[in-house]
């Protein structure tokens, strides 16, 4: 399988704190790989370097033949990489339709791209003049996904998508994720909950201080439960 | 299904906004010559008030520098009149264009920076403007400023030309820049770009993370406020025939922004509400006390008080929620 995005030897910094050091990835196309770690561990980080909101000191980030580390941030979505932060960020002032609008916009996308991601959302087509605001926290979730999906990426960075969802919705977001798999879209899911996206995931990468220790296919993990213990410190 | 993104003006807003402009238009005829002569001053303050509001209210870059690109205009239209004897059409786009171009040089450098240091950079290039213009008080004549003559402030039709000295001429003139500019910027704050520098102004980095260069859009933003300033700059100078440096001074830069927020920031008809109640509040006040200054403020604490948002702002908040 050929990677979708590689992250070579990446060092990031926050002011003078080290953060990524020598941080090395591999996202495998059509796969769904699971970050995980310890609060402070570097997950989040890892993934605004990928964007480019915190800049790459040291190595490289390569989706497929494109080089991102030289990108300015707002070129790395149009190059194909979405991110959906933690604690969603929509225009809260703004409808559903609007926020969804708002998302087709850069890249010129149409009425097949919107229809064809309020297929994978359906409760936001029955919303779609609701300020985007007074949604439930599961459905702002999904709109935070769907506006990230409209840019048609090759990879979905999610960060913490289940966190302050019941379980249901937690098992909504797992199926939607499997969903884009499904659609060939490779995805990054940082997560504290491990049980909340063992399920879906196909490989999971443990990262600590800044540094990947190791990247085990999801099997591997059932079978040494130990493994999440040690770097996430909980079993 | 079709999607209802509410990305065009709805008939209700363009019906309300129709029905301003109708009554404006026949305030021309019922109102006495003060207050006529008020009404025009308020329509062409209106335009840079609505300027400034794309700015500050719909992309949330709070300026204190404005009233250089309200001055570019005035001066920009105001001295080639003067000096050069240029004729009216010519010198009011030589007015937008020197408050366009600055607005282009002065967005290009101070967006750099966001927060309180863009508030101190557009006040710092704001106040080097108006230094600019007592320096060469032999051109500008500094705060004493310009009139120009009555003979050459008229403005040149294929009927013939209008004297924009004459009262009526001067409302209905200042009347249609209002609407031109109150039309484009009801079409542009609902159009797909008004919504993203809306979006901006919400959070910069999401906008970032959709793929949008979001200093571009903030500059572009602030050359169309500068150039909506600089027209009512040109407009004011060619309409009341008076260029002086008073209107480069800080004071005209915290007006646009206190008519702005009266007003309701982020609405089409605001800054209108803003710049005429502000200025009837000062007017009535005055004529009654000389303590007048203490009369607006208890008057703004009422209006912050019961209208946090603005009056527009608030308007919408609570009743009307189509109000653009």
């Amino acid at each position: 399988m050929t990677a979708a995005l590689r992250v070579e030897g990446v060092d990031s910094h926050y002011g003078h704190v080290q953060v990524l050091r020598s941080f090395e990835l591999e996202l495998r196309r059509g796969e769904v790989l699971c970050l995980l770690g310890r609060n402070g561990a570097g997950k989040t980080t890892a993934l605004k370097t990928i964007m480019g909101l915190v800049p790459a000191t040291a190595g490289r980030i390569l989706l497929g033949d494109i080089e991102l580390s030289g990108l300015a941030p707002h070129e790395v979505p149009r190059a194909g990489v979405a991110y959906v932060p933690q604690g969603r960020r929509l225009f809260a002032e703004m409808t559903v339709g609007e926020n969804i609008e708002i998302g087709l916009m850069t890249r010129g996308k149409g009425r097949a791209t919107r229809e064809s991601v309020l297929d994978l959302f359906p409760v936001l087509r029955e919303r779609l003049t609701q300020r985007s605001g007074t949604l439930s926290g599961g459905e702002q979730q999904m709109l935070a996904m769907a506006r990230a999906l409209c840019l048609e990426p090759q990879v979905l960075l999610l960060d913490e998508p289940t966190e302050g969802l019941m379980p249901s919705m937690i098992a909504r977001i797992r199926e939607t994720v499997a969903g884009l798999r499904e659609r060939g879209v490779s995805t990054i899911l940082v997560e504290q909950r491990v049980d909340a996206v063992l399920p879906v995931a196909d490989r999971v990468a443990f990262i600590e201080n800044g540094r990947n220790r190791e990247t085990v296919a999801v099997e591997q993990l059932r079978a040494d439960p130990q493994m999440v213990h040690r770097y996430v410190g909980v079993g | 299904m079709k999607i209802q993104t509410n990305l065009a003006p709805s008939a209700k807003s363009l019906a309300l906004h129709a029905g301003v402009v109708l009554l404006l238009l026949a305030l021309n005829f019922l109102l006495p010559e003060y207050h006529r002569g008020i009404f025009a001053r308020v329509l062409v303050l209106s335009v840079f008030a609505m300027g400034y509001n794309l700015a500050f209210g719909y992309t949330g870059l709070l300026s204190l520098g404005h009233a250089m690109f309200f001055a570019a205009g005035l001066y920009g239209a105001g001295l080639p009149i003067y000096h050069l004897g240029w004729n009216v059409w010519p010198a009011f786009g030589a007015g937008i264009l020197a408050g366009g171009a600055l607005a282009l040089v002065v967005g290009f450098l101070a967006l750099r920076t966001t927060g309180v240091a863009f508030m101190i950079v557009t006040l710092m290039f704001a106040q080097v403007f108006y230094l600019t213009t007592l320096y060469f008080t032999t051109y500008t004549r500094g705060e004493e400023g310009l009139v120009l003559p009555q003979a050459v402030r008229r403005l040149s039709l294929p009927d013939g030309p209008l004297d924009l000295s004459d009262p009526s001429t001067r409302y209905l003139v200042a009347l249609s820049l209002f609407t031109v500019v109150l039309a484009a910027i009801l079409f542009l704050v609902r159009a797909p770009y008004g919504r993203s520098l809306v979006a901006i102004r919400e959070n910069e980095e999401r906008m970032r993370m959709l793929g949008y260069d979001v200093f571009a859009n903030k500059l572009a933003a602030v050359v169309l406020s500068g150039t909506f300033c600089a027209a009512a700059g040109a407009a004011y100078g060619v309409l009341f025939g008076y260029v002086g440096s008073g209107f480069a001074s800080i004071q005209y830069s915290i007006l646009p922004l206190l008519w702005v927020l009266v007003g309701g920031a982020a609405t089409t008809l605001g800054p209108l509400i803003g710049t005429l109640f502000m200025f009837y509040v000062i007017d009535t006040a005055s004529s009654y006390t000389t303590a007048h200054l203490l009369v607006v403020g208890l008057v703004l604490i009422g209006v912050i008080l019961f209208f946090p948002k603005g009056i527009a702002g608030t308007v919408r908040e609570r009743w009307l929620r189509w109000l653009p």
